[in-house]
């Protein structure tokens, strides 16, 4: 499972270090910066979450 | 969407029909009041990501006009849809017809006076927009109004704003936000009118509408938003033997009847949280309920009961306002971190000793961070140390 953000696209709105914080982190300076890009599959439903309730449907999980 | 996205993932094989007054394919409604006014997104951009290969049949176009509920299915649940002059039975139903914006009384015939709730909506403001207009009249300064004014502020619109409470959102946010919220709105060009009201509209000689407001000023608008409020889309409902009231009236699991749920703007349930029936229009509450309605139609009633955190967010002009839970001027609030004066501040709210919302201005990380305790409940005090530690 590889984790994919449309940094174009992504606001910073945070809801997924809110639901999965092992795999995203919004810093200080309001970026996103992703901590793991291949997750473990014991995160898969975190992360599926994560996609599923991020405003700007900004990320993507490619397998 | 989401209630139809759940239920495959959650192993329903069965058939699946989703029925849509509208025509259009499903959309996301965030961006029809910021980036299609704007001109960032075209309707082609912004395609419900959920909807995708999703196996259902789809009937869109085509408003639901009548159920009965005849009990025809396992289980005593069940019935039928009429849409039209076809009936399609089903054994469970998924009531998730949302809200439609209010209308100002009596102005149905001014072609210029519309709201903004549907992607046609948004369409034609932006063609508006496109064509040049100059000046925009916005009644109402709630988050859809709001948002409007900051999009067509940046098409370099002419936007005056009027609302007839003393301060934007300050009822459900309180007034120290809703100050701040004007100011920002005013030193971004709005011409902001609190505590004023429309007398009246009426088409301009020249074109455009003539809007007489309750201070006695007369403003001449190319074109008029209305935004204030939306009331739930029940009137299909009529006759089915369910409790309308403000919505569908559900249980604490989302069930309106036997094989019956509802979720998202329409659905009105019993929130432990919040103490009360509450009925949410969020984009978040859509997903959250969608889902819970879809366990609850899998699950029956042993179902989990539905007792989210509300989260939403708004960005207008170059503010980002994010609430997880409750604020409002009846709450203890506590500034925990930056300040309005800087434009970057989170707000702590407590009621009776314990957290119940985080908002933020250009925070979100405080606000996804105190998520957990926002849900949890720890107390005020311990929650606004931890914030202030973020």
């Amino acid at each position: 499972m590889r984790v994919v953000v449309d940094f174009d696209v992504c606001e910073s709105n945070a809801v997924c270090m809110a639901i999965a914080p092992e795999v995203f982190e919004v810093r200080d300076d309001d970026f996103l910066y992703v901590l793991l890009d291949e997750p473990p599959e014991e995160l898969r439903d975190k992360v599926e979450e994560a996609v599923r309730r991020c405003p700007k449907q900004a990320i993507r999980i490619e397998d | 969407m989401h209630a139809a996205a759940a239920l495959r993932r959650d192993g329903y094989h069965g058939g699946l029909t989703i029925l849509d007054a509208q025509p259009h394919h499903p959309y996301d409604r965030p961006p029809l009041s910021k980036e299609l006014l704007t001109g960032r997104f075209g309707p082609d951009d912004i395609g419900l990501r959920s909807a995708e290969g999703l196996d259902v049949v789809w009937k869109l176009g085509r408003p639901v006009h009548g159920v009965v509920r005849d009990g025809s299915g396992p289980g005593g649940r069940g019935g039928r849809l009429v849409a039209g002059d076809e009936e399609i039975v089903f054994d469970g139903l998924v009531i998730a017809t949302g809200a439609d914006a209010r209308k100002l009384p009596g102005t149905d015939h001014l072609a210029d006076v519309g709201v903004l709730r549907t992607l046609d909506d948004a369409v034609a403001l932006r063609d508006a927009i496109d064509s040049g207009i100059s000046t925009l009249l916005v009644v109402g300064a709630g988050f859809i109004g709001l948002e409007v004014a900051a999009s067509a502020r940046q098409r370099g619109v002419e936007v005056v704003v009027v609302e007839s409470l003393g301060q934007p959102l300050g009822r459900i946010l309180g007034d120290d936000v809703g100050a701040f919220v004007a100011r920002a709105h005013r030193a971004h060009g709005v011409d902001l009118r609190l505590e004023t009201g429309v007398s009246s509209l009426v088409a301009a000689a020249s074109g455009g509408v003539e809007a007489q407001l309750s201070d006695g000023s007369v403003i001449h608008a190319d074109r008029v938003v209305v935004g204030i409020g939306v009331r739930p889309a029940t009137d299909w409902l009529a006759g089915a033997g369910l409790v309308l009231d403000d919505g569908v009236v559900c249980d604490e699991t989302l069930s309106a009847a036997p094989g019956v749920v509802a979720a998202g703007d329409v659905a009105r349930w019993p929130s432990r949280r919040a103490g009360r029936l509450m009925r949410v229009e969020h984009w978040d509450h859509a997903i959250a309920s969608g889902e819970a309605a879809a366990r609850r139609l899998l699950a029956g009633p042993d179902a989990e009961i539905f007792d989210p955190v509300p989260w939403f967010w708004s960005d207008q002009h170059d503010m980002k306002i994010q609430l997880v839970g409750f604020a409002g001027p009846d709450l203890d609030s506590e500034v925990v971190s930056g300040s309005f004066e800087e434009d970057r501040v989170a707000v702590a709210y407590g009621r009776g000793g314990v957290l119940v919302g985080m908002l933020g201005i250009n925070r979100p990380r405080h606000v996804a961070l105190m998520r957990e305790q926002v849900t949890s409940g720890v107390s005020f005090a311990d929650g606004v140390a931890a914030a202030r530690a973020l």
